[in-house]
C-alpha cells in the first residue's frame, strides 16, 4: 500500500472518528472543546509469546498493588517491616483515614489498574507508572480495534489478531463479582461520571453502553438510610456497584470538599456500612503515586515472594539527600517529574530543554525536593508510523488494563500512545500524542 | 430509565421539532416576501416572522429593522438567539451528547452529523437552508423511528415531538390570523389567500389539503385542517392525541399513572367535540392563547410527573 493510499485511509479513520463523536477535551483553550486524538494508522504488533510473559507481569504487579492497598488500611506490615516509610503512606494526601480498617468485598481496592510501560529492547519492559485510581483510554483500545478492522478486514483475515472485544462485557463481570454485602439478586451497576464536560466523557458513555448499564452523574443518585438510590422516572431504584470516573475529594461533599457539587451526599456512610461497592476504593490512590511506585518492586517481594517480573525505570527521589545532589548534577540528561503531576504537565526533559529552563527547574526542585521525581532518559523502541512524510519511527508506550475483582482478567492488548513529534518522548494526547491499534498475534 | 435521561431525550426531539419550525417559518417569510407588495401590510412580512417565533423584543434589540438578511441571521444563524436554528440544533445534540447510552448510534450519527454540517453552512441561500433544516430533522426522526427501542425512552422522545408541534402549529396558525393579516386587508382577498396558501406550504400541507378540502381556501377549513383535522400530522388534535397515546403507553409500562395522563387524555375529549364553526364564532385567537397555556400546563405535569430536574 503506497502512500496516497495511507493519506487516503487516514482521512476515511479521522471522520470516521469523527462521525461517531470520539473525542476528547482540551481545557482551557477556548473555542472548540471537542478534539479528536490523532489516529495512526500502523497497529504495534506483540506475538502471543512476548505477550505472555507481559500479561504475568501485569498481573503480578496488580496484584502487589492491591496487596499493598489491604495492607496499609490494616496492619501495614509492610511499613512496620521497614520496606516503606510510614511517611511516604501515612501523609500521603491520597491516604484516606476514614478506610482503615474496612474491608471492601473480596479485599479489591484497585478494581483496573493501568500499567504504562515501555519497551527498551527485544524482552525488555519498563513500568512508567501505575495507575490505580480511574485509568482512561480504554475506549480507544476497542474504538481503534474496530476502525481497524473496518478498514483493513483483510488482515484481520490472515493475521490472526488476539481480540479485545470481550473488554466490557470482562468489566461487567468484575464489578459485579464485588457486590456489597447488602446486595441481594442481580448487582445493579452504574458508571458514575462528573459529565458530558468532563474531558474523558466519551470513554465513561462508551463504557456504560458496552456493559449496559446506567451512566449516572452525582445529581441522579441519592442516599436513603444506608442504602444508595438512584433517580428514575418510576421512582428511586437501588444502586449496589458505582465505577466511578470522580476523584475521591469529589465523591461526598459530606465526607470531602463541602464545595464539590459532583458527589452524593452520604455516599461515604453507605459505602463503610457496607451498603455500595465503590470500584475503585477510595484510598487507592495512595499505592500510585510515584513516590510510592519506586517501592512497587519490594512491594511483589514482600507479599508475593516473587521476584519482578517487569522492571522499574531507575529513579532518584530528590526527597532523598544523596538522590537529589545526583538530580541537581544531571538535570541536562534526566527526566524530572512531579510526584503528584499527572499527563505529561509540568514535567522537564533534560536533553530536550534549554540552559535556561533547566536553570529554572532546578529552582523549582531544590524549594521542594521532596515533590520531585527523576528517572534516565531510556533508549525507548520505537514504531514505525505514519507522518507526514511517510512512515517513520516514533516512540510508543503502552497501557494495558488489568481488571481486579474474583479474578485477575486482561485482555491481549492496550492502548499505545505514540509521539507524534520526531524525538519527542512525550505520548500524552495532552501534549499532541496520538494512538494507534496494539495487536497481539496468535502463534 | 433516569428521570435525567427521560429529561434528556424529551430535549433531543422538542429541540429538533423547534429547529425544523425555524425553517419552516422562515420558508413562509421567503415566500411572503417574494409576493409583489400590493398592501401597506406587507412591508411588515418579516416583522411578523419574528413576531412568530416569539422573539420581537430581542431581535429588536439586536438588530432593529427586520429584513431577509438579518431575519435569516436570527432565526438560523444567532447563537445568542436561544431559538434560532444554530442553538435548537447545538441544544438538540447536546442533549443527546449528556445521554449517549440511551439514543442508538443512528440517531447520534444523524444529530452528530445536523451538527457538524450545520457548521459548514454559509448565509445566503434561504430556501436551500431551509430544505437542508427540514431535511437533517427528517433523518433524526427517521432514525428514532427506525432504530430506537420502543420503550419508555421512545414515549419520552415522542412527547418532546408531540407538546412542541403542538404548541407550534398552533403559533404559526396564531400568526396567521392575528398578525399577518393586515386590518385593512379584506378577508378572503388575493392576499389573504397567498398567505393561507403559504401557510398551509409551510407545513407542508398543501397537497394533503387538496386531497382532504379540493381547492377550497376558506378559513374555516384551513382552521379546521390545521385544529381538528386527526390525519393532518400537524394538526392540534393529531398531536393532541399523539401526546395522550404515549402518555398512555407510559402508564401501562410502569403500571401507575400521573396527572399528566389524566390531563390529556381530558384534553383529548374535549378537542375531539370541537366544532370548528364555534371555534371561529368564540375567537380563534383566543382559543390558540388558550391551547397554548394547556399545552405548557401539560409540559410541566410531565416534568413532574416522571420527576425531571427532581434534584
Amino acid at each position: 500500500m503506497g502512500p496516497e493510499d495511507l493519506e487516503l485511509k487516514k482521512a476515511e479513520a479521522e471522520a470516521m472518528f469523527r462521525r461517531i463523536g470520539i473525542t476528547f477535551a482540551v481545557y482551557g483553550e477556548g473555542g472548540d472543546t471537542e478534539r479528536l486524538i490523532p489516529f495512526d494508522l500502523v497497529p504495534r504488533l506483540f506475538t502471543s509469546y512476548e505477550w505472555s510473559r507481559l500479561e504475568r507481569g501485569v498481573k503480578q504487579r496488580a496484584e502487589a498493588l492491591n496487596c499493598f492497598l489491604r495492607d496499609v488500611y490494616h496492619r501495614a506490615e509492610i511499613v512496620r517491616a521497614g520496606r516503606i516509610p510510614a511517611e511516604l503512606v501515612f501523609r500521603n494526601a491520597a491516604f484516606e483515614p476514614s478506610v482503615v480498617g474496612f474491608n471492601p468485598p473480596e479485599g479489591v481496592f484497585s478494581h483496573i489498574v493501568g500499567i504504562d510501560l515501555v519497551r527498551t529492547s527485544a524482552d525488555e519492559f519498563f513500568v512508567l507508572e501505575d495507575n490505580c485510581r480511574t485509568p482512561s483510554g480504554v475506549s480507544y483500545m476497542l474504538e481503534n480495534r474496530e476502525i481497524m478492522m473496518r478498514m483493513f478486514p483483510d488482515l484481520f483475515r490472515t493475521m490472526r489478531v488476539a481480540p479485545v472485544e470481550d473488554y466490557p462485557d470482562q468489566l461487567r463481570r468484575t464489578l459485579a463479582s464485588v457486590a456489597p454485602q447488602k446486595c441481594t439478586g442481580d448487582p445493579n451497576i452504574v458508571v458514575l461520571t462528573p459529565g458530558s464536560m468532563n474531558s474523558a466523557y466519551y470513554e465513561h458513555s462508551f463504557l456504560a453502553d458496552q456493559m449496559g448499564v446506567e451512566l449516572v452523574e452525582g445529581q441522579d443518585l441519592f442516599v436513603e438510610g444506608d442504602l444508595l438510590f438512584m433517580r428514575t422516572t418510576r421512582g428511586p431504584q437501588r444502586v449496589d456497584v458505582i465505577y466511578r470516573r470522580i476523584d475521591d475529594p469529589f465523591l461526598d461533599p459530606l465526607h470531602f470538599r463541602p464545595d464539590s457539587m459532583l458527589g452524593i451526599p452520604g455516599l461515604m456512610n453507605v459505602y463503610l456500612t457496607g451498603g455500595v461497592s465503590i470500584c475503585s476504593a477510595p484510598g487507592a490512590g495512595v499505592a500510585d503515586d510515584k513516590a510510592i511506585y519506586t517501592y512497587v518492586p519490594d512491594m511483589i517481594r514482600f507479599y508475593l515472594g516473587e521476584e519482578p517480573i517487569l522492571k522499574n525505570v531507575p529513579t532518584w527521589r530528590c526527597g532523598i539527600p544523596e538522590d537529589l545532589k545526583y538530580v541537581l548534577a544531571h538535570l541536562p540528561e534526566l527526566v524530572v517529574k512531579e510526584v503528584h503531576g499527572s499527563g505529561g504537565y509540568g514535567m522537564l526533559v533534560g536533553p530536550a530543554s534549554t540552559k535556561e529552563q533547566i536553570a529554572a527547574y532546578a529552582e523549582r526542585i531544590k524549594a521542594n525536593p521532596a515533590e520531585f521525581i527523576a528517572q534516565p532518559t531510556l533508549s525507548l523502541s520505537t514504531c514505525p508510523t505514519f507522518v507526514d512524510q511517510g512512515l517513520a519511527p516514533r516512540h510508543v508506550d503502552l497501557r494495558p488494563y488489568c481488571l481486579v475483582g474474583k479474578q485477575v482478567t486482561l485482555v491481549p492488548g492496550g492502548l499505545t500512545r505514540v509521539a507524534l513529534r520526531e524525538g519527542s518522548l512525550v505520548v500524552n494526547s495532552s501534549q499532541g500524542g496520538g494512538v494507534k491499534d496494539t495487536w497481539v498475534i496468535a502463534d | 430509565m433516569l428521570s435525567r435521561t427521560a429529561e434528556n431525550l424529551f430535549w433531543v426531539t422538542r429541540y429538533m421539532e423547534r429547529a425544523e419550525t425555524m425553517a419552516r417559518l422562515l420558508e413562509v417569510g421567503y415566500r411572503i416576501a417574494l409576493m409583489p407588495s400590493t398592501g401597506e401590510g406587507n412591508r411588515s412580512d418579516w416583522e411578523s416572522i419574528i413576531a412568530a417565533s416569539g422573539d420581537e423584543g430581542a431581535f429588536a434589540e439586536a438588530h432593529g429593522v427586520a429584513d431577509e438578511k438579518s431575519v435569516e441571521h436570527y432565526l438560523m444563524f444567532d447563537s445568542e438567539n436561544p431559538s434560532s436554528i444554530a442553538s435548537c440544533i447545538a441544544r438538540a445534540r447536546d442533549n443527546a451528547r449528556i445521554v449517549r447510552t440511551a439514543v442508538t448510534s443512528e440517531v447520534w450519527d444523524a444529530l452528530n452529523s445536523t451538527f457538524q454540517e450545520f457548521k459548514q453552512l454559509r448565509p445566503g441561500n434561504l430556501p436551500e437552508l431551509c430544505d437542508w433544516t427540514k431535511k437533517r430533522a427528517a433523518s433524526v426522526r427517521g432514525s428514532i423511528e427506525s432504530t430506537q427501542l420502543q420503550h419508555d425512552g421512545y414515549d419520552f422522545m415522542n412527547l418532546g415531538y408531540y407538546l412542541e408541534r403542538a404548541d407550534n402549529t398552533a403559533r404559526l396558525l396564531d400568526v396567521k390570523y392575528y398578525v399577518l393579516l393586515p386590518t385593512t386587508q379584506r378577508v378572503g382577498g388575493s392576499v389573504d389567500n397567498y398567505q393561507w396558501i403559504t401557510l398551509l406550504r409551510s407545513l407542508s400541507a398543501l397537497r394533503s389539503f387538496h386531497w382532504t378540502y379540493g381547492g377550497d381556501y376558506s378559513p374555516n377549513k384551513i382552521a379546521h385542517f390545521l385544529i381538528l383535522n386527526k390525519t393532518n400530522p400537524r394538526s392540534l388534535l393529531h398531536c393532541v392525541e399523539e401526546a395522550s397515546y404515549h402518555l398512555n403507553r407510559l402508564a401501562r409500562a410502569y403500571g401507575q399513572s400521573t396527572r399528566a395522563q389524566t390531563q390529556a387524555n381530558a384534553r383529548l375529549a374535549r378537542l375531539a367535540e370541537a366544532r370548528v364553526d364555534d371555534v371561529i364564532a368564540d375567537g380563534l385567537h383566543e382559543f390558540l392563547g388558550e391551547f397554548i397555556a394547556e399545552n405548557a400546563i401539560l409540559g410541566q405535569s410531565v416534568a413532574d410527573g416522571y420527576l425531571f430536574g427532581s434534584n
